[in-house]
């Protein structure tokens, strides 16, 4: 067992349960899903760039500027965009559902408590 | 023209004038409508003028905070971003003036905060998605453009917009999440984000990473038909699309094109033929998955309820269309997509004002395809909508025709012909059907009913701006040829990559910026705390 | 060379006056009916001033390019066949306006009406005249669309629209096929020149895809000229005023189809296929046609079918493929144009001036009309093909083709006999139309007593019948030289090669066609009178035999079963449930993933780099995140529950960073982590505390494993990075990032300097966040009362620790923002931190005491932000660097130590602003709701 595979097997579990909420039908459930999933999307971005124990990208006079003696610093900054990126979209559709919940009266993912309503809307 | 910094205006200008609207627009209201108006006309001019740079077929990349790239973030201008860009600003420039239109109790602007300042940002992703070179830029620019239409969709409020919102958003995150997995998952495999240098480094991969590479640009693929919307993932599209406002969906005409654009790009730069081990990766998927959204989406507009969802189809036909043209993967099917993408792009946007004009004059009918009522201006809005049908279903002499005949003929050499041909023409002839069966619904009197009370008037301007979009539908028709140049010319610059990767990966920096350097700089990292 | 440069103006003239007829008022119906005659005037000149180069075998030509890369060139071209249709177009086209200007009703929209037709006219010429066989199907296109506008122009009454659409829907059908058609003959010539296309006949026929080409094409004349089975289309057209009619069904619409049979006949004509395919339409057509056509009680009606069987004729003269018998078709082309045109007027003048059309009303005009009654009799006689008219002549000819040997047994039985079957209906429908209505007793019950029409309305009628007549006393006088430049270019695309013999003459002598005739005639009188007499056809309701009222039923079902097939398919495909749609995406997406393994490509390649060992601290971490996001799945439905795990396993995220070398990262990670939790709680608030048990295992089910697979999938594709080796940019920036971007902490320098633009958009992606937020939640207060609030109290220690905490805050701040060039930090970790202490205000020390202090409307500082942003990255266009171009220098301030002031950090201002600005918002507007609830609240 190497950190890698616990690493891969743990992102694995994080987008597994990000993904089933996803697929759930209240809204913040799905968001709560979301949320677990941009996490693993991260942790994602942030392993492309490898493993690296105790090296953080802040260069100092004392060792080689080389992928050999500091951690990979380009995932980490496209992992803070997309920190940010999501953290925006997150905070957004938590208010949709918020406006949606009060107009509808319902926080159901279509908008309506399951009752063929989605086809009401249709026949619109 | 030949000021370096052009390449860049269209993202910066709408930043810019988005930000001031932002601080002007609860203050200064009818100034910010104007200076929305002024910055979408002068963001046209500018993508004209570049396309008039573009036209001469060299690539322009652009460094921005002067890093050669692949290090720093590059931009690239060739014939097809410009052509973008030129259609973006065509349909960006009626949709505003459209939504400042009337009165102040019509006006579509004045329904919800800051429209304008959203406008401007979405133009801003747009163009800078057109524009990048970067993959993960692309991205971030997804991200600016997709907010700013979650932000014009949810224009005007009300329950329908707000179920729509939760489906369109919830599926679009989803897609990006889908997104950084595929560019990152390119990083950990080719080490780099541009474009170009990843376009080499990916031809040049050992075979046994073909397989990793090949899933990565086959998510990637996923993800740019997220927002082309291809079968199986379009079925958000026509209730999003109906429940936005009039100028927002026409707005969004040009949104399913930017992932058409992203395919076109990725799938001949890094995935077409010169791809290495992930050589032709779209196929076959495009071309089989693209004609079977036609045909569904013929069907579903048979089946439309009302216009706008109808319309939503024709977008979809449209889509399917572009991608299993670029799916085929000739430079001629390439070619026949670029100029079939014009006029399909223009005449959805002209079919969604339309279709808000037509419900505004026959008050609580809508524009559901059934008889009723109709205001004054039956014969002009009849005569705008026959000649809007004929463009949108290919049928002669609008330039819709033209495409389809070229992507037809195109099409004779590929392996797919039967099927384009069988399909195409007749998803062809289903259209027709609904769009007359739409018209004769809503344009034919059964009876000669009282106009509805409610009919509101078509103001000057909304005039002007439908004008506007069919006298490009027109000049598109009359100047096929030049056009059709334009586009072949803008297919064989996708075709021949190596003028990209080295206008990309060739650029210097600007010596001049270094010098500022030392006049600023003290002892560069030689005193840190 | 102005013959030439007459094409194209002839060709617009009718578009042109359509524009100018369609825009005046429909009030002004001189003004409509005077500019249409002035063009069909005009264009009928202009066709007649072309006859001289026509005649002596000139071949006039005109042409532009319109879309060269398609082969498409907007070009024109007029050899005798299509002279000779472009005069029957123009000629009859002028009768028909002088026509028309009697018969519509005042009420009727004049303009609109004229405005058509003309557009028709421009179409059908466009037609007849391309020299460019994609430009006619341009043209084709547009005949089916200005006569749908025509059809449908009584727009009130529900057969018009019907057989409007039914028209286009056929004859559109047929466009596009013989779109494909075109097509595929241009992929075979190599041009869609129609000279190079006709002089390619053989090259054409010998090629693998002729068949199909051929059927294409086929189906478009088929269609439009309602041949057998698609014929059902016509009648139902009749719903049309009977100038358009007498039009289209005479001399244009239909005839476009036999046209274009014509037009084709060098190129795919002469062959086994075209002979099996085209007469036996042909000769089915003309039987049914005239079969059904006697007992039609409507007068327009008999004639629609009549003009189906007529066309049945000269589709199956076309077919039977000899010279002679093509010559025959083009003459019948001329003379069913010029008697049915005159019968359409008449029973048009019948209907205006007897209020009927129905026969069982219609009896005995002939003392009410004499005249009119005069004319039909004679364009009956010619229909019928009696002698001394011009309709005999062609069907002399026609028999003549039939009886003619051919080298197929079963046509040498099938078409004399068919013929002369054909020629004893057409006798009885002719008889019919004469005695039905002229004679036959008396009237009854018709609205008004019948008269004369104004003379002018009869005039084209007259002028028409004198025409039969004269054809048909002399004939090689009068049409000889036309139907022979016609026919020679129908046979050779071209006036090029001799026609074959043959005499333009009433008596021939006696022989088997004159005693067909006689057999014809006579036996199509009996016919009729029989008929009368024994069945009486007055009271027949429906046809007997087979034949229903002609497909409408047909087309009826065919319609309904689509539209109900189509809306069932969409409403399963998009029922409307996100997460169906989320499922799809999923999946696909996993497919795709997977596809390339699937495909029995070479699988995750051999570990490249040797693992690194695992330690406890890892192992303990990553154990409590993997049980926490499992635990989120299993307590989803207790939200609050949920989301204390859900910041759990953020935590673990940010633990990660810090222990694999991502100081800033993990900062962020926690503040957002934070945030956001703050954010859901306070959602919560509005929310259902609890979701409701769902239905159904079998989603939960496949949910599940849709998951696992996406979780096992990422899982794999990371481990296979993960041990894969790669060679990346990014030594680049660890060289580069002291002496050129001015900073140690190469991650901070990356995000504002070498990707400054990443993340200028990812602040504005941030900025629009914060807009659309408060553009959703301004004014905006829930009708229903909150959940009842938590109860616990407020310590009184928290207001005051929270108070001296902002300035602290503040400082900290600042702090991080300035060395974040340097070391962990930067705009955005600074903005959050200013942010959160300002919302511990709100908690603590409650809205109102902070929006007394903190008076500001945080849009302004988003849109601020992103300016300052944009100017930090213009400021370099003035230094001649690229956008977003940084410079530096090094400061060094009390307190604070050395700081970079780098013109990114103008840049990283912005940031700040920005997100303190969409932060505040987010929080401010959802955090005021809940202080209103809990105003409101118990």
């Amino acid at each position: 067992m190497t950190i890698e595979l616990l690493l891969a097997i743990g992102l694995g579990v994080l987008t597994a349960a990000g993904v089933w909420l996803l697929l759930r039908a209240r809204v913040f459930d799905l968001i709560v899903g979301l949320t677990l999933l941009s996490y693993a999307v991260n942790v994602f971005i942030f392993l492309t760039g490898r493993v690296r124990i105790g090296s953080p990208p802040i260069v100092s006079d004392k060792l080689a500027p080389t992928l050999a003696s500091y951690a990979d610093p380009l995932p980490q900054a496209l992992v803070l965009t997309a920190i940010v990126i999501s953290f925006a979209m997150t905070a957004l559709i938590l208010v949709i559902a918020l406006r949606a919940h009060a107009e509808t009266g319902s926080d159901h993912v279509d908008g309506a408590e399951p009752s063929g309503a989605t086809a009401a809307e249709r026949d619109r | 023209m030949n000021w370096a910094h052009w390449i860049i205006v269209p993202v910066v200008l709408p930043l810019v004038s988005g930000a001031a609207l932002l601080l002007i627009e609860r203050s200064r209201p009818a100034l910010a409508a104007r200076l929305s108006l002024l910055a979408t006309a002068a963001h046209l001019l500018v993508a004209i003028g570049l396309a008039a740079q573009a036209a001469d077929g060299t690539v322009r990349a652009y460094l921005l905070g002067n890093w050669s790239a692949p290090f720093g973030i590059a931009l690239a201008l060739d014939r097809l971003s410009a052509l973008l860009l030129v259609l973006t600003g065509v349909i960006a420039l009626a949709a505003v003036a459209y939504a400042v239109a009337g009165d102040a109790k019509t006006r579509i602007d004045k329904l919800g905060p800051h429209f304008h300042a959203l406008f401007q940002f979405q133009l801003m992703g747009l163009a800078g998605a057109f524009l990048t070179a970067d993959l993960f830029n692309l991205f971030v620019f997804f991200e600016v453009l997709l907010i700013a239409s979650y932000g014009l969709l949810l224009h005007a409020g009300g329950a329908a917009r707000l179920r729509a919102a939760i489906h369109y958003v919830s599926f679009n995150l989803t897609g990006s999440a889908l997104f950084l997995i595929a560019v990152s998952a390119l990083y950990g495999i080719t080490g780099t984000l541009n474009m170009a240098d990843l376009a080499q480094r990916v031809a040049q991969l050992p075979p046994e990473s073909a397989s990793l590479a090949r899933s990565a640009g086959l998510l990637l693929l996923v993800v740019f038909c997220v927002k082309a919307a291809l079968l199986p993932l379009y079925f958000w599209l026509p209730t999003t699309y109906s429940a936005a406002t009039a100028p927002v969906a026409a707005l969004f005409a040009i949104m399913t094109k930017v992932g058409v654009y992203a395919v076109a790009r990725m799938f001949t730069l890094a995935f077409g033929a010169d791809g290495g081990v992930a050589a032709d990766l779209a196929q076959p998927w495009l071309p089989i998955v693209g004609l079977g959204t036609i045909a569904l989406a013929a069907v579903g507009a048979l089946a439309a309820r009302d216009m706008r969802g109808m319309i939503g189809y024709l977008v979809i036909a449209s889509a399917g269309t572009l991608l299993m043209a670029l799916g085929l993967g000739s430079r001629e099917t390439v070619a026949a997509a670029l100029f079939y993408l014009v006029n399909s792009t223009l005449v959805v946007a002209v079919l969604y004002l339309l279709a808000d004009r037509i419900g505004a004059q026959r008050g609580e009918h809508g524009d559901l395809l059934a008889p009723g009522p109709f205001g004054s201006e039956r014969s002009l809005l009849g005569a705008a909508y026959f000649v809007a049908a004929i463009a949108v279903c290919g049928l002669p002499p609008l330039a819709g025709f033209l495409g389809k005949s070229l992507l037809l003929a195109a099409a004779r050499d590929t392996a797919y012909a039967a099927w384009v041909w069988a399909i195409v023409l007749a998803s062809g002839l289903a259209i027709i059907i609904s769009l007359v069966r739409a018209g004769s619904r809503i344009f034919w009197k059964p009876y000669e009913p009282p106009a509805p009370a409610t009919a509101i008037a078509t103001s000057s301007v909304q005039v002007m701006a439908l004008g506007w979009l069919f006298a490009a539908l027109l000049l598109n028709t009359a100047a096929a040829g030049p056009l059709a140049r334009f586009t072949g010319a803008a297919a064989q610059q996708l075709f021949e990559r190596r003028p990209y990767i080295d206008a990309v990966l060739g650029a210097r920096p600007v010596p001049a910026a270094l010098p500022i350097r030392e006049i600023l700089g003290g002892k560069p990292g030689k005193d840190k705390p | 060379m102005q013959a030439a440069l007459l094409l194209p103006v002839l060709a617009l003239l009718p578009f042109a006056g359509s524009m100018l007829v369609l825009s005046s008022p429909n009030a002004q119906r001189m003004r409509a009916v005077s500019l249409a005659a002035a063009v069909t005037v005009a264009a009928t000149a202009l066709v007649l001033a072309a006859a001289p180069a026509v005649f002596v075998g000139e071949v006039v030509r005109w042409r532009i390019d319109w879309l060269p890369q398609l082969g498409l060139a907007f070009g024109f071209r007029m050899d005798g066949l299509a002279w000779l249709f472009a005069l029957l177009i123009s000629g009859i086209g002028m009768l028909i306006v002088l026509y028309a200007a009697y018969y519509l009703d005042p009420g009727d929209p004049a303009a609109r009406f004229f405005g058509f037709l003309l557009l028709f006219m421009g179409a059908m010429l466009g037609v007849v005249l391309a020299d460019n066989l994609l430009l006619l199907v341009v043209f084709w296109e547009l005949t089916s669309l200005s006569s749908f506008l025509l059809i449908g122009y009584w727009s009130h009454s529900a057969d018009a629209r019907q057989g409007a659409r039914m028209a286009l829907t056929i004859t559109g059908a047929g466009g596009l096929a013989l779109l494909g058609g075109v097509l595929l003959l241009g992929d075979i010539v190599g041009s869609f020149d129609l000279e190079t296309v006709l002089a390619s006949g053989d090259l054409i026929r010998a090629h693998p895809v002729y068949p199909v080409a051929l059927a294409l094409v086929l189906a478009g004349a088929f269609t439009k000229s309602a041949q057998f089975p698609f014929h059902f289309w016509l009648p139902h057209a009749m719903a049309a005023p009977t100038p358009v009619s007498a039009y289209l069904h005479s001399a244009t619409m239909v005839k476009a189809g036999v046209f274009l049979l014509a037009r084709m006949y060098p190129a795919l004509g002469g062959t086994d296929l075209w002979f099996w395919t085209v007469a036996p339409v042909g000769l089915a057509t003309l039987l049914v046609g005239a079969y059904i056509a006697i007992f039609q009680h409507d007068l327009k009606g008999l004639l629609a079918y009549s003009t189906i069987s007529h066309l049945g004729l000269i589709t199956l003269l076309f077919g039977i493929d000899t010279r002679l018998a093509v010559v025959a078709g083009v003459f019948h082309i001329l003379n069913h144009a010029t008697f049915k045109a005159s019968l359409f007027m008449a029973a048009g003048i019948i209907d205006h001036e007897a209020g009927s059309r129905d026969m069982r009303k219609l009896n005995g005009l002939w003392k009410y009309m004499p005249i009119t009654a005069v004319l039909g009799t004679v364009a009956a006689g010619a229909m019928a093909g009696v002698p001394l008219l011009n309709g005999f002549l062609s069907k002399e000819m026609f028999f003549t083709e039939a009886v003619g040997g051919h080298d197929n047994a079963v046509m040498n039985v099938l078409l004399p006999f068919g013929a002369v079957a054909a020629g004893i209906f057409s006798v009885a429908y002719s008889v019919r139309f004469i005695h039905d209505v002229f004679f036959n007793g008396e009237p009854v019950g018709l609205p008004r007593t019948p008269h004369e029409p104004p003379h002018f309305m009869r005039l084209p009628v007259e002028v028409l019948v004198v025409l039969c007549v004269l054809v048909g006393l002399f004939p090689a006088l009068i049409i000889g030289p036309v139907l022979a430049v016609g026919a020679q270019a129908a046979l050779f695309g071209g006036p090029y090669a001799p026609l074959p013999a043959y005499k333009l003459a009433i008596w021939h002598g006696f022989n088997v066609p004159l005693a067909m005739s006689m057999v014809a005639t006579v036996g199509g009188v009996l016919l009729y009178f029989v008929l009368q007499r024994r069945v009486n056809l007055h009271r027949l309701v429906r046809l007997p035999g087979w034949i229903r009222s002609g497909g409408r039923e047909a087309f009826h079902l065919f319609t309904e079963f689509k539209l109900g097939t189509a809306r069932l398919v969409t409403d399963t495909l998009e029922n409307g449930s996100l997460q169906r749609y989320l499922f799809l995406l999923v999946a696909v997406a996993l497919l795709a993933g997977l596809s390339p393994y699937l495909a029995g490509g070479s699988g995750a390649s051999a570990p490249a780099a040797a693992g690194t060992p695992l330690n406890f601290s890892v192992l303990a971490v990553w154990l409590v995140g993997i049980a926490a996001a499992m635990g989120t799945t299993m307590v989803y439905r207790q939200r609050l529950l949920a989301l204390l795990l859900l910041g759990a396993v953020g935590l673990v995220v940010s633990l990660t960073f810090v222990y694999f070398s991502a100081p800033d990262l993990a900062l962020t990670q926690l503040l957002v982590e934070m945030v956001t939790i703050i954010l859901m709680m306070l959602a919560l608030y509005w929310l259902p505390a609890e979701s409701p048990r769902e239905p159904g295992r079998a989603r939960m089910l496949r949910d599940l494993l849709l998951s696992l697979g996406a979780g096992a999938g990422i899982a794999a594709l990371s481990y296979a990075l993960l041990t894969s080796s790669f060679d990346s940019i990014s030594p680049y920036f660890l060289r580069t990032a002291v002496p050129e971007g001015g900073g140690a902490n190469v991650v901070n320098v990356i995000l504002v300097d070498y990707r400054g633009y990443d993340t200028m958009g990812e602040i504005t992606v941030l900025g629009i966040a914060g807009v659309v937020i408060y553009a959703l939640l301004a004014g905006f207060l829930p009708a229903h009362r909150p959940r009842p609030p938590s109860s616990e109290p407020r310590s009184q220690f928290l207001p005051l620790i929270a108070r001296l905490l902002l300035p602290l805050a503040v400082l900290v701040s600042l702090h991080l923002f300035l060395r974040g060039h340097n070391a962990p930090g930067g705009g955005f970790i600074a903005g959050l931190v200013l942010a959160l202490a300002l919302i511990l205000q709100y908690v603590a020390n409650g809205r109102h005491w902070v929006e007394q202090r903190l008076r500001t409307d945080f849009r302004v500082w988003i849109g601020a932000g992103l300016l300052i942003a944009g100017a930090a990255g213009i400021g370099s266009w003035f230094l001649g660097a690229p956008f977003l171009t940084s410079s530096y220098a090094y400061w060094t301030l009390p307190v604070l130590g050395t700081v970079p002031l780098a013109s990114a950090v103008v840049f990283d201002l912005g940031v700040y602003l920005t997100v303190v600005g969409a932060t505040m918002i987010a929080l401010v507007s959802i955090g005021r709701l809940t202080a209103a609830g809990e105003e409101a609240g118990p």
